[in-house]
């Protein structure tokens, strides 16, 4: 059975369509990503499924059970950690998470396997309150709180959002390991690096769903073949190769340019020598695959 | 008095502490005039403290340099008045029209209302924002606010402009385009200082420094960075600081 199912969902805020339409399957024990940019309608839909708000149109199950009809049972069997802070800053990290497992009439004791492996890294600090833990040691205690009462299906809006690179990381071993622990993840995430550490995915923008699909699935659906160009004058060189007939866009991707092309109307030694004579002769060319960025640019133009 | 050198920031030993916690451990760096300066770091590192100094909002514990030109210690008004500032979280106001933000700041950076008016045309013809000009500065896209906010950030002409995580949240088209903005600004010779969490932005910048602990624990080309690291991207290179940090705040 499906741990999500979503179908035809739409919400409006006065004339902003946030949601269009949207139907999506989450299947038990995955991690399923949400990714988007902000504005794209991302946190609306987990508002709608965590049954914190009502969609104007369309029906989700969260385990076999409504959205609206069984919101009260629902609410049990989910963990919500929401994007913005979710803790009691003045309660100490012990305090959080005993009045988190009170609300669902249990206890940390009882529960205490279920959460050992994160709560552990932050256990020295069981008396500090929350506002003065470190950002990575606030997103794991928020964690642990949502993971308190074994909930089947976890809701995680933007965990990772403001948070560097190497705990952005960290934070997604954990969701792994939850994940192996049996419990299915809906996350969602503006860091397109981030889709290939999900079993499955959906990119979000403007309200609607433009790709779906295991990270695999969504880059072998890139229409054009893919070019990775260096040279010295990177930027003279980005403008030059918009302008070369045969490529369809181009965008920088770190120390490279990724040149998209139509092998039918061009290729590597064509494009080369259309550089080397404007003046770039200087800049090396390689074939190469495209990564969900690539692929979230393409499908937003379609 | 104004000191007039090559450098558009020059630091040294800049400490900050809030009781005894030291924020930023006595740092020195440079950035040249014209280019695009990275300041990375992990999340709790010093960033923040030490751009707020550079700012001109807030004093060193000890520590001296100027920003444009201006003493950090003395003269906090004047560096106010010679630097742009943007940041994704802040930078426009949503309830007011594009022509009234635009009015606004140019207020604030000081303009005469002939300048501003002056300013606000020519802007508006250069965004293509003509047609948009009473429409409310939440309500346009994405993109355009971008566009909108560096412009504004860059009204007054600074020779310096600070962007705090820019493109924080963009999608990956409009965040690219921002960098093109930014390459555009740097050639007609305005100095950039921009920090971010996207590693692949860190190659577009001439020089990166990486921050942990307070410290500046790498400052270099990317090449250089990535060379000296033996590692094949900015990420790795950030990885391997960064990560060598977190083990010895463990020991």
């Amino acid at each position: 059975m499906d741990a999500i199912v979503i179908e035809g969902i739409s919400k409006s805020y006065g004339d902003v369509r946030a949601l269009q339409d949207i139907s999506l399957q989450v299947g038990s024990g995955e991690i399923f990503g949400l990714i988007g940019p902000d504005g794209a309608g991302k946190t609306s839909l987990f508002r709608i499924m965590t049954t914190l708000m009502l969609a104007d149109s369309g029906s989700g199950k969260v385990c076999g059970l409504d959205i609206v009809k069984d919101c009260r049972q629902l609410r049990r069997i989910i963990g919500y950690m929401p994007g913005r802070f979710s803790l009691y800053q003045d309660l100490t990290v012990r305090e959080n998470l005993d009045y988190f497992a009170t609300l669902f009439g249990t206890t940390v004791r009882d529960n205490y396997s279920n959460i050992k492996e994160i709560y552990s890294q932050i256990e020295p600090f069981a008396d500090r309150r929350a506002g003065k833990l470190s950002g990575g040691m606030k997103q794991k205690l928020a964690l642990c709180c949502a993971l308190v009462h074994r909930p089947s299906v976890l809701f995680l809006d933007e965990p990772t959002t403001g948070v560097d690179a190497v705990s952005r990381r960290d934070f997604w071993t954990m969701l792994a390991r939850i994940r192996d622990a049996g419990v299915t993840v809906f996350v969602s995430t503006p860091y397109m690096d981030e889709a290939a550490m999900c079993d499955r995915l959906a990119l979000i923008r403007d309200g609607s769903i433009i790709g779906t699909g295991t990270p695999d699935e969504i880059i072998a659906g890139f229409p054009f073949r893919l070019l990775s160009v260096r040279g010295r004058r990177m930027y003279p060189l980005l403008k030059e190769l918009r302008k070369t007939p045969g490529i369809v866009s181009c965008f920088s991707f770190g120390d490279s340019h990724h040149a998209a092309y139509r092998p039918e109307e061009t290729g590597k030694e064509k494009i080369l020598a259309s550089l080397s004579a404007a003046g770039f002769g200087d800049c090396t060319v390689m074939e190469t695959s495209p990564g969900i960025e690539d692929c979230f640019m393409w499908l937003s133009h379609r | 008095m104004r000191i007039m050198g090559n450098n558009a920031v020059e630091i040294k030993g800049l400490t900050k502490k809030f009781g005894n916690f030291t924020a930023v451990d006595n740092i020195s760096f440079e950035v040249r005039k014209g280019e695009i300066f990275g300041f990375l770091g992990a999340n709790g590192a010093g960033k923040t403290t030490a751009m707020r100094i550079l700012c001109g909002l807030s004093r060193p514990t000890s520590g001296e340099g100027t920003v444009a030109g201006y003493d950090i210690n003395t003269r906090q008004e004047e560096i106010k008045r010679h630097i742009g500032y943007m940041s994704q979280k802040f930078s426009l106001y949503p309830d007011l029209t594009v022509r009234e933000n635009i009015r606004l700041f140019g207020g604030i950076y000081g303009l005469r209302d002939r300048e501003i008016e002056e300013k606000t045309d020519a802007l508006l013809g250069l965004l293509e924002m003509r047609r948009e000009r009473d429409k409310f500065a939440g309500a346009l896209p994405l993109g355009w606010k971008q566009k909108l906010a560096f412009s504004i950030a860059m009204i007054h002409d600074p020779e310096l402009v600070f962007l705090d995580e820019p493109t924080g949240g963009v999608d990956p088209e409009t965040r690219r385009r921002f960098w093109e903005m930014i390459y555009e600004a740097s050639e007609s010779g305005t100095t950039v200082f921009v920090t971010t969490h996207y590693m692949d932005e860190a190659e577009y910048c001439d020089r990166v420094s990486v921050m942990t602990d307070g410290k500046i624990a790498a400052l270099g080309s990317p090449e250089d960075l990535k060379a000296s690291y033996g590692a094949a991207d900015m990420d790795e290179v950030f990885r391997t600081i960064v990560g060598r940090a977190g083990k010895e705040d463990r020991k």
